[in-house]
């Protein structure tokens, strides 16, 4: 009996990532059809194929054979839009929309508080003054990026070290307090600089900049950020299960045998480089990381070994469709920054109404 | 396992939590720590978990010092049961469980079929095993003490320090939770548990410590320490202890006698209340006086 159980909640389990993953398949593949210029689907594929095939018979020691993909019968425009624009873009959305969520249920789960999000200890206000500074300073794009790469991970570590000196709170509420002071430290900065700033370019573009958009991206910010996010997707992967044991308290995970101080150190570290790299090549997107594993907890309930996963999943799923709405509403994009809020508020109520998918939250 | 507490000192900062406190426990005994809020309950066992470095004195674990003892080692021969407090997020009774065992998970995996296998052995031997995918936020305080001491007897240590396993608990199951930890030192198991009621130390402990501003005020069988003049000292009320036959067992029971005793934390300056012969007599000749008390004092 209590073998079926436990296989009955198994393949609940299971089916539901099933659905989940084949969610994302199909919008990762349905978003290159979206847009303004009309690409016809059979031609879709066979770009996307061909450019897959020239791809590995590159990577193939000279002298291996490999088909060399399909006849050119496309037209040149609809190669250079599916490739050189929806492309990036649409692998942009996959991982920052993971990143930010995995990013997120990590810190609540530290935290021991779901009201949580990634840019707790200042990663996006940080990297908001890095991408002001940069562009105030003319620094080129690929400067702002790094500009603001640097300045995000730079505040989680200046909020890291000061509550690690902390003598007198407790650590986690020394972590949230230091957090404040420099996330507000930065805005605060940022906000000087856009005082100061030329108002007929500088001013312009980092407001732009700062509400979330990935309509500049493109393949060379995904090389950029692509490795800082990569590994910080592993290592969480990796961590998935005992971010339980963080969620437990210090007292409690020690008795158990857990070096509590490490394990959040690593934590901290992947949240930093998913969120920092996030926003260097996207701008500010908020709401994401708060509300994906939210959704996640209430359909795969609270264990982090099906949390994490789940929350990268329908993270990379939900910022795609965000940014096919993006491009799609209005003739002029909308910032993806302030379509998550449309977009989410909604279906999170939708969410509180109903009970989620039968669990108990 | 034996442990044994020697002469265990700690301050947070200025203000000294424990002096010089020290007990022995083994196989098959339950070692009931009382004494009034703030007399350091909490700081020993903090300091005996190894949460809090100790100043001076030693705890050993079957000879072992805990502070030679990596982490790892500790939690296999100590296992933590906090009180039945709503954790923050309702994760279900078997992945709490789990967690007890993560000390067997390898680095970078989750637990697999052993592991579950193992959580579930554990909570069918509380009977609880059809709780196992209710959230610990949905089953009541009895349920959640029982989830907890789950997770600890899957950690395989086999001593269990118990953090008032009898508070927000109803009647029943304050004794249904110490009437588990009484045949778990049956088993072989050594307890160690705080608890604010006498006749729960009468009832079910081997030994008692009783802990006053911080310093051992009396140690040994319950029978034989817990006086009237060390409750009235402890808590600061009179207190009168009355024996009861019942069905050829000799139960104490204890009442609150109206009239305040001598004040509490009298104790620890040795003030002879009536009948406080029986106290360790602790003359303040080191200078502590009782202006230092911890009793009453916020922690």
């Amino acid at each position: 009996m209590d073998g079926r159980a436990a296989g009955a909640a198994g393949t609940r389990a299971g089916r539901r990532f099933a659905a989940l993953a084949a969610a994302l398949v199909l919008v990762f593949f349905m978003s290159f059809a979206l847009g303004r210029y009309p690409v016809n689907p059979a031609d879709l594929v066979k770009i996307l194929l061909s450019q897959l095939a020239s791809l590995i018979s590159q990577a193939l020691p000279d002298g291996v054979p490999f088909p060399s993909g399909f006849e050119r019968t496309w037209a040149e425009a609809a190669e250079t839009v599916t490739l050189n624009v929806r492309l990036p873009r649409i692998i942009a959305a996959a991982a920052i929309g993971a990143a930010l969520s995995a990013a997120g249920a990590a810190y609540q789960g530290m935290f021991r508080n779901p009201l949580v999000s990634p840019d707790i200890l200042g990663a996006s206000s940080g990297a908001g003054f890095g991408a002001a500074f940069g562009i105030l300073m003319r620094l080129g794009y690929f400067g702002i990026s790094v500009s603001a790469f640097l300045f995000g991970t730079g505040a989680v570590l200046t909020a890291y070290a000061i509550s690690g000196r902390s003598r007198r709170i407790n650590g986690i509420l020394a972590m949230v307090l230091t957090g404040m002071m420099v996330s507000s430290l930065f805005s605060a900065a940022t906000s000087f600089i856009k005082l100061i700033a030329d108002t007929e370019e500088a001013l312009p573009a980092i407001t732009y900049w700062l509400m979330g958009s990935l309509a500049s991206i493109r393949m060379s910010d995904i090389a950029f950020a692509g490795v800082p996010i990569a590994a910080g997707l592993v290592a969480l992967l990796l961590l998935r299960w005992r971010i339980n044991l963080l969620t437990l308290g210090d007292d409690e995970a020690r008795s158990m045998g857990v070096n509590t101080a490490r394990l959040r150190a690593a934590v901290i570290v992947c949240a930093t480089l998913l969120t920092a790299a996030s926003v260097a090549i996207s701008g500010m997107i908020g709401w994401v990381g708060l509300v994906i594993p939210h959704f996640c907890r209430m359909i795969f309930g609270h264990d982090y070994s099906r949390l994490m996963p789940a929350s990268m999943m329908f993270g990379a799923a939900f910022l795609i469709v965000v940014d096919d709405a993006a491009r799609l509403i209005a003739t002029s994009e909308i910032p993806i920054g302030i379509l998550t809020a449309f977009v989410g508020a909604p279906v999170f109520v939708y969410l509180i109404l109903s009970g989620g998918a039968g669990n108990e939250y | 396992m034996n442990i044994e507490v020697r002469g265990l000192s700690f301050s947070y900062g200025a203000r000294q939590a424990l002096r010089d406190v020290g007990f022995s426990a083994g196989p098959g005994e339950i070692v009931s720590v009382l004494g009034p809020n703030g007399a350091g309950k909490s700081t020993m066992f903090r300091c005996i978990m190894g949460f809090l470095r100790t100043e001076r004195g030693a705890v050993l674990i079957d000879g072992d010092d805990i502070r030679g003892l990596g982490r790892r080692e500790l939690a296999r021969r100590l296992a933590y049961i906090p009180q039945a407090a709503a954790p923050v997020f309702n994760h279900t009774v078997l992945e709490t469980v789990l967690m007890g065992l993560s000390g067997r998970v390898a680095f970078g995996r989750a637990p697999g079929k052993a592991h579950v296998a193992a959580a579930l052995e554990t909570l069918e031997s509380l009977g609880i095993a059809h709780l196992r995918d209710r959230g610990c936020l949905e089953i009541s305080g009895g349920e959640r003490q029982l989830a907890f001491l789950a997770r600890a007897l899957a950690q395989d240590a086999r001593i269990l320090v118990m953090d008032e396993p009898t508070a927000n608990l109803d009647y029943g199951h304050q004794h249904g939770a110490l009437e588990r930890a009484r045949s778990l030192a049956l088993e072989g198991y050594t307890v160690v548990m705080s608890t604010h009621s006498p006749e729960h130390a009468f009832l079910y402990s081997t030994r008692v410590l009783a802990l006053c501003g911080g310093r051992a005020v009396a140690e040994g069988r319950p029978g034989e320490v817990l006086t009237e003049g060390l409750l009235e000292s402890l808590y600061g009320i009179g207190v009168s202890l009355h024996e009861l036959s019942v069905g050829g067992r000799t139960v104490r029971i204890c009442l609150p006698a109206g009239a305040a005793g001598p004040a509490a934390g009298e104790c620890e300056s040795g003030a002879a209340g009536p009948g406080a012969g029986e106290v360790e007599a602790e003359p303040a000749e080191d200078g502590a006086g009782p202006a230092e008390s911890g009793i009453g004092a916020e922690r």
